[in-house]
Parts: structure tokens; C-alpha cells; sequence
């Protein structure tokens, strides 16, 4: 019944057409590095070609300027995503540290302690965020969505809807003084990603985001603390946010109880595209960075441009919807 | 039905090649699949059976190579052409839809309407139909989710019949199944190849191979190495050829004394809220492996899971080494020293998307770190060495698991607890997915394990398994423990016999 041909074992061909593993393996790596890179050097060749100005020494310490609030954010928003949630209040959470911090120091208090309650409200925040998500096991889009609410609304109250202005220099130089001729914000920045960084790859708190994010059950049963590491998740993203408070409220001599509207978009935006995946359990803080980084190229190009307010808000809403767009087809083409 | 003679191929695949970053899963395989047949797959873990048959359902493009139905070229962009073409997969992951009814999951996609409205009778119809062809009695309105594993697998079936499959692959569909489900899904493949259906299946187990294989081929490291005809050819020959070495397919154990006391468990029951374990009290000691059967649904899982702290008992006490430690997260039982293979390893044991290395050491990281700081190299090199010695075929340490065949992955969580040190393991289903020669070599770590003086908890729906390497027997029913019999004077019939309540 059988042939000579089924039953013997058939020595395969070598040579045969398509590509080696190692080929496959080097393709593979570098399209995941260079995607993100690749969108924004290509953006700022574009910004380039169309106006002279963006590409001056002047102009790109501005763009990191302005860039480092977001980016700050988007430090808390990248634990959070990779842990598999979502925090919606973190522009709200601005607005709050930045007028607690403001009252405290227009009360009197000393520098160090007017940061201390700044941070410790956007820490205390987090933490009561990231309690009721883990303990309380609400969906964390609905309880930061309130809290969102929540922590406008305190931030109004606490100022009667008006901003506290006016600082002393020692104070603003947060955001106005320069190291080593860089300005303050950058490093700062920089400073923050790096402790973050080491965090995410190298602790075992970084460890057990990726695996609540990547299956919580498992990472339970693995004796893992994950109701705790959850929360924690949120208490980083309420400092983050406060720092960024901290950084505003130091720039523009004033805290406002309107501040950081709609800056979770921004944070989120930077988050994905940087390649973190908004189901959670991959991602990276470099990514974020040239997320942030690309935002703020956008948006500074946009105003040199002279794009009107009104179209630069739809065009970067179309910007973000097509990053992960081309995330998810990319992704589907690779499974 | 399908016009064909016998023995003319249906399917052939030629030179297929698949590459995946750092490994060549499939290189220039030959395939070819007749009317009737049942083809079976036979491959060490990681042989690229998987992957072929992915490749044939359109949910992975193939590198290089050609695919002939009916000896026609046909290319297969996506899972709709692979159906469009009567191909239909059946994986162990079902892929039907829950909420819906039977009639519906079968004609999805399909519904009979008029001017858009469903026709309800017509779908009942044709679901019944289709229900009858598989030669199952199911009301077609019953929820998908009120059937059990084995039943939903069988609607999957009636609905490629449905589609008019003519190629039914099935990849390791018995896993999850009794005995008594296996004999149902192989009448089930009967009637389906009399009719002229031809299936691919791919199993581990090689007593499904005689009773259900007409052919066989046999993968190695992406290669075909050869075709036979079943059941003439000898099983030592066709291991042998698949892991081109010696292999035994055997029960290794090795009894040594037992020594004190590991564990307890004093009238256990729950979890609380539903107690579906019912006053469970047994001991395991030091040096011992017990084994627990019982059949599917008979609360031995839920047992594994109380004893590991994932539930939390309602009454009762587990007490470790003396101590009552009773754990009420899976935290508190791995300080005890306890570790536990979780039955659903997808679900319950990988975070896919991590590394080989990240998922070893997770439940150890608190050991090897200082001040919260994992100490890299402790990892790497742990993960290294379990991955050395458990033979674990990835690429290195750093890939993701998901990556990783079935089997892999499931040496990977074992992986884990032996890093953990764990001194008793709770195993469920420890191989399930694994292929003759990983398994025996689990075997022998259980061996080596007990001569260390752990203690091991081993829950096993395979009764050779069972009486062939537990020390003693509980056996489990209705969430109590039925009888405790010694290994030495235990048979299949006794183990039988109380898992189902007969006397004894
Ligand atoms: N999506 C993927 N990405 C990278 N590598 C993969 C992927 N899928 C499979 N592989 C690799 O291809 C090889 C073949 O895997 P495959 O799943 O086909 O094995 P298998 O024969 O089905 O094994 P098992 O019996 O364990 O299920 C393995 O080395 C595996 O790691
Ligand atoms: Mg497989």
C-alpha cells in the first residue's frame, strides 16, 4: 500500500528558497526599534523642508522644553498601560498638586515642604486610585474617568476657580535655571526616565508590572502581591503627574485650577506611540520618550506652521488614531 | 458527498517553509492527505506540527513552498480562505462563542434569513442536521457555555460539516477529555472519514495513534522524516525515528522510603461559597509521590487550587512540615515551600509575552534581588540552567514563551517551581502536551525530586500515569476522597471502580 517513496526518510534540500533565521531574527529587531525612531525623524525632515526656523539649536531646546511636561506624564501613563489599565486623571491631578503647591507656597511654607505637598497629593490621589481599582476592582477607565472629575473639582474649590500667581525665583529657577548650560527642565527630564527606567527593567516592581499587565492570574499564582503592585501603579502615576505640576507651575509663575486639560491624551498618545501595548504586559520607557518627543515636534511644527489652534487639535487627534492604527495592522501582519 | 476515490490526495503540501526569528520551524516539508484517512502528526514538542497546520488554516503565511487541493495551486492568505477551501481547524482552544446557542455558533456567519430577519426554524434545521452527522443528540438552543468541553469540541466538528470541510485538522483535541469522551470524539472522526472527510490529528499519546490512524507521518526538528501506514508500524520504531535517539516509553519510577510527614490536609473543604470540596483530608511525606485520580469534574483541581492558597478553603486545615500554614494566597503556600503546575497553563501559569527567563524566575524574584533590585545574572543563569537541563527548545532565555510550542511551554512552568526550590510540588497534569520523551524525562526529575526528599501531589486523568508512578493513590468523587489504595496493589479497574462510585 505504502511506496518506497512515503517511507523512506527524505534528506531535505538545504538550499531551498526563503530567508535564514538570523535574517528574519535582525529584520524582526530592527523594524521594532526603528518604527517609532524612524516616525520621528521622518516628521522633523518634513518640518525641515516646510519651514528653515525648526531646525536650529534655539528651537529644539524649546521643542524638549516643552516637551518635558508630557513627557513626565507619560512616565506614570507607561506603568500604568504596561500594568494593563488606564489613568484618565492625570491632567486633573496636575491642576491639584499645582494648586496645592501653589497655596503652600504663597502661605508661606518652605520650598521643600511646598513640593512635599504638592508630590504627597498627587501620590495620595494615585493611591486612592489605585486602591479602589485593585481592592475595589473597578475598572480602572471608570475610576480614573471620576477621579478625573473629582480632582478638577477639588482643584477649583481649593482656589474659588481662580489661579495663584507670582513665586519667588528661587522657586521658578525649577523650571528657568540651567545645568551645565542645559536647562533645568531637560535634565530633569532625562533624570526622571532614567530612575524610571531602572525601575521597569531591573526591580522586582518593574518585573511584576509586566506580568499583571501580561496575565494577572498567572503572576497571582506565581505568589506575586498583585492587588499592592497594582496600586503602586497609580501612586507612580500621581507623582509623575505632580512633578509635572511642579515643572508648570515653576514655568508659568502661576498654578491654574484649569491646568493639564486633556493632557492624559497627550501622555497616552506618547505611551502608544512609543510602542507600549495598550492591552498591557509589553512596552518600554525609550519608546515613550520618542512618543513624547514626537508630540512635541508635532505640535511646535504645527505652530510654526501657523496652523490655527482649532486644526492643529484635529490634526493631532488624526495623528494619533493612525499611530495605532498602523500598531495594530502591523501587529496583525507579524502574528 | 465528496467525489473522490479513495487514496487520491486531497491535500498535498510540498516544500514548506517557515521561519521565526532565531528558529526554522518548518524546512521543506512534504504532506499529503487522502479522502478518508485519518493522517496523524507524531513530533517531538517543538517538531513544528503546530506550525504546519497553521499554516494549512491560514493563520501563519508560509515562507516557501507550494499547497495543492484537489492537485490545484491554491494560496492561503487568512483563515477565511483556508475555509473557503473546506479547510477547518480544530484547536484545543475552542473557538466558538459562549453566549450563543448551538444552532448559532454552527451557522454563524451563515444564519438563514428572510429580508434580514432570522429564520429561526430553518437555523434549528440546519444545526440539527448538522448535529446528526456527528451523530450527536444536543437540543440546538442550549447555550454553548451550559456544554461541557467534549460536547462543544463536537459542535465544533458539526460545524465544519456545516461549512463543508473536507480537510478537519484537529491539534491534541483529546487533552482535556475523559476516556469515555475519547471513545465518543474518535466514533465521531469515524463517521465523519466514512463519509469521505479527511483529518489531520496530531497527538502525544500513542495508544490514539493505533486506534484511530490510518498514516502517520513523523516531524523532526521541521523535517518530515518519513510516512507509515497504521497501525502496522511498531511504536519503539516510529519514537525512536521522531527523536532520533533511544527513548522507552515507560513508568521510571523509582520508590524510595518514605520519610516524615510534608503535608497535611485536615478536613478540607470549599472554596468558600461553593463547596466543591467536600471534608478533604489526605497526607503526603517526604520522598512520595501520591497521586490523585478521579474524573474530570470530581473536585481535583479544585483541591490543587485550595492547597496552593489560589482559593481559600471554607473549613479545614493544611498543614506543612507540622505547621498549619493554610494559605490564603498563593504568596503565603510559596513561603511554605509549596509550588504548584497549574492545569491550564495559558490561563493559569504564563505571562506570554514575557521571556522564557522573566517567567521562570517570577515566583523567585523576592530571593534574588537585593533592596527590590533583581540581580540579573542570578536570574539569567537559573533560567539557563533549567532550560539546559529540562531540554527546553527556545532559541535563548530571552524569548517570549508564546513563541514556544505547547509542550515548551509547559516545561518552562516547570521550570519554574524546580528554580523556586519548591518542596512540594502540586502538579496537574504535569504532562499534558508533552511529547514520550519529555515525558519520561519528567518522570525522572519527579524521581530525582522525591530522592531529595520532596513531596509531590501529582493529579492525572491518565491511568497508566497514575499507577505507574505514584506512590500511593487517593481517589477523588464528588469532591471526597473516594478510596486510598497503594500503588503496588492498585489496577485501572480499582481506580475506576471507585471513581465512579461502584463498590469496591
Ligand atoms: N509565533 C511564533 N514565533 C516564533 N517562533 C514560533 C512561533 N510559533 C512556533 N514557533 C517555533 O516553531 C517551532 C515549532 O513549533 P510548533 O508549535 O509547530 O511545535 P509543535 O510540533 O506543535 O510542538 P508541541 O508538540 O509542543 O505542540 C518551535 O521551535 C517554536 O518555538
Ligand atoms: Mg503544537
Amino acid at each position: 500500500m505504502e511506496t518506497g517513496r512515503e517511507t523512506a526518510i527524505r534528506d531535505n534540500d538545504l538550499s531551498r528558497r526563503g530567508p535564514t533565521p538570523a535574517a528574519v531574527a535582525r529584520r524582526y529587531r530592527a523594524s521594532q526599534r526603528l518604527k517609532a525612531v524612524a516616525g520621528l525623524i521622518g516628521l522633523c525632515l518634513l518640518l525641515w523642508i516646510l519651514t528653515p526656523h525648526f531646525l536650529t539649536v534655539a528651537n529644539a531646546l524649546n521643542v524638549m522644553e516643552q516637551t518635558s511636561i508630557n513627557a513626565i506624564v507619560a512616565v506614570g501613563m507607561t506603568f500604568v498601560i504596561i500594568s494593563g489599565g488606564i489613568d484618565l486623571s492625570v491632567g486633573s491631578l496636575v491642576a491639584l498638586s499645582g494648586v496645592v503647591l501653589a497655596s503652600a507656597l504663597k502661605s508661606g511654607w518652605p520650598i521643600p515642604l511646598a513640593l512635599a505637598a504638592g508630590l504627597g497629593v498627587g501620590a495620595a490621589t494615585g493611591l486612592l486610585n489605585g486602591v479602589v481599582i485593585a481592592f475595589g476592582r473597578l475598572p480602572p477607565f471608570i475610576m480614573t474617568l471620576g477621579m478625573m472629575s473629582v480632582a478638577r473639582g477639588a482643584a477649583l474649590l481649593v482656589t474659588d476657580g481662580r489661579p495663584i500667581s507670582g513665586f519667588d525665583a528661587g522657586f521658578r529657577s525649577i523650571a528657568t535655571g540651567r545645568v551645565f548650560g542645559v536647562p533645568a527642565p531637560i535634565v530633569l527630564t532625562l533624570a526622571i526616565y532614567a530612575v524610571a527606567h531602572f525601575v521597569l527593567s531591573r526591580t522586582r516592581f518593574g518585573r511584576y508590572v509586566y506580568g499583571i499587565g501580561g496575565n494577572e492570574e498567572a503572576t497571582r499564582l506565581s505568589g506575586v502581591n498583585v492587588r499592592f503592585h497594582k496600586t503602586m501603579v497609580y501612586v507612580v502615576s500621581g507623582v509623575t503627574s505632580a512633578i509635572a505640576a511642579v515643572l508648570l507651575t515653576a514655568r508659568l509663575n502661576t498654578a491654574q485650577p484649569i491646568a493639564g486639560i486633556m493632557y492624559e491624551l497627550d501622555a497616552i498618545a506618547a505611551v502608544v506611540i512609543g510602542g507600549t501595548s495598550l492591552s498591557g504586559g509589553e512596552g518600554n520607557l525609550g519608546g515613550t520618550l520618542i512618543g513624547a518627543l514626537t508630540m512635541g515636534v508635532l505640535r511646535n511644527g504645527l505652530n510654526l506652521l501657523g496652523v490655527s489652534s482649532f486644526l492643529q487639535q484635529l490634526v493631532i487627534g488624526m495623528v494619533i488614531i493612525v499611530a495605532v492604527l498602523v500598531d495594530v495592522l502591523v501587529k496583525e501582519k507579524r502574528a | 458527498m465528496i467525489d473522490h476515490a479513495p487514496g487520491t490526495p486531497v491535500l498535498e503540501m510540498r516544500g514548506i517553509r517557515k521561519v521565526f526569528p532565531g528558529v526554522v520551524a518548518l524546512d521543506g516539508v512534504d504532506f499529503d492527505l487522502r479522502a478518508g484517512e485519518v493522517h496523524v502528526l507524531l513530533g517531538e514538542n517543538g517538531a513544528g506540527k503546530s506550525t504546519l497546520m497553521k499554516i494549512l488554516s491560514g493563520a501563519y503565511t508560509k515562507d516557501a513552498g507550494d499547497v495543492f487541493i484537489d492537485g490545484a495551486p491554491v494560496s492561503i492568505g487568512s483563515p477565511r480562505d483556508a475555509q473557503s477551501l473546506g479547510i477547518a481547524t480544530i484547536y484545543q482552544e475552542l473557538s466558538l462563542v459562549p453566549q450563543l446557542t448551538v444552532a448559532e455558533n454552527i451557522l454563524l456567519g451563515h444564519e438563514p434569513s428572510r429580508a434580514g430577519v432570522i429564520d429561526r426554524a430553518a437555523m434549528r434545521d440546519a444545526a440539527r442536521r448538522s448535529l446528526a452527522e456527528v451523530g450527536l443528540d444536543l437540543d440546538p438552543d442550549r447555550r454553548l457555555d451550559r456544554l461541557g468541553i467534549a460536547e462543544q469540541q463536537m459542535v465544533e466538528v458539526a460545524k465544519a460539516l456545516f461549512r463543508r470541510a473536507r480537510v478537519l485538522v484537529m491539534d491534541e483535541p483529546t487533552s482535556a477529555l475523559t476516556a469515555r469522551e475519547i471513545d465518543r470524539l474518535f466514533d465521531v472522526i469515524r463517521r465523519v472519514t466514512a463519509a469521505g472527510v479527511a483529518v489531520v490529528y496530531i497527538s502525544h499519546r500513542m495508544r490514539e495513534l493505533a486506534e484511530i490512524g490510518t498514516r502517520v507521518t513523523v516531524l523532526r526538528d521541521g523535517r518530515a522524516v518519513g510516512t507509515f501506514p497504521l497501525p502496522e508500524t511498531s511504536f519503539d520504531a516510529l519514537i525512536r525515528l521522531m527523536a532520533n535517539r533511544e527513548v522507552r516509553d515507560h513508568f521510571p519510577r523509582r520508590r524510595c522510603k518514605a520519610g516524615d510527614e510534608l503535608l497535611r490536609l485536615e478536613h478540607v473543604s470549599g472554596p468558600s461559597g461553593a463547596p466543591r470540596v467536600d471534608d478533604v483530608s489526605l497526607t503526603v511525606c517526604r520522598g512520595e509521590i501520591v497521586g490523585l485520580a478521579g474524573l474530570l469534574g470530581a473536585g481535583r483541581t479544585e483541591l490543587a487550587r485550595l492547597v496552593f492558597g489560589a482559593d481559600r478553603p471554607s473549613s479545614g486545615r493544611v498543614v506543612v512540615s507540622g505547621r498549619d500554614v493554610t494559605p490564603k494566597t498563593p504568596r503565603q503556600a510559596i513561603a511554605a515551600g509549596i509550588g504548584f503546575l497549574p492545569e491550564d497553563r495559558k490561563r493559569h501559569g504564563l505571562v506570554l509575552m514575557r521571556s522564557v527567563g522573566e517567567n521562570i524566575g517570577l515566583p523567585s524574584l523576592a530571593r534574588w534581588s537585593r533592596a527590590g533590585v533583581v540581580s540579573g545574572r542570578t536570574e539569567h543563569e537559573t533560567a539557563e540552567r533549567w532550560v539546559t537541563e529540562l531540554r527546553i527548545k527556545t532559541p535563548t532565555v530571552a524569548e517570549r514563551v508564546v513563541r514556544l510550542s505547547g509542550g515548551t511551554q509547559q516545561k518552562v512552568v516547570l521550570a519554574r517551581w524546580l528554580a523556586a526550590d519548591a518542596s512540594l510540588l502540586v502538579m496537574d497534569e504535569p504532562t499534558r502536551g508533552v511529547d514520550v520523551g519529555a515525558k519520561v524525562e519528567i518522570y525522572e526529575l519527579m524521581n530525582r525530586l522525591t530522592d531529595a526528599g520532596a513531596g509531590i501531589l501529582m493529579i492525572s486523568s491518565e491511568l497508566p500515569e497514575v499507577l505507574g508512578m505514584s506512590d500511593r493513590i487517593y481517589v477523588m468523587r464528588h469532591g471526597r476522597i473516594q478510596a486510598e489504595l497503594d500503588a503496588a496493589s492498585a489496577s485501572e479497574e480499582r481506580v475506576l471502580q471507585a471513581a465512579l462510585g461502584l463498590a469496591s
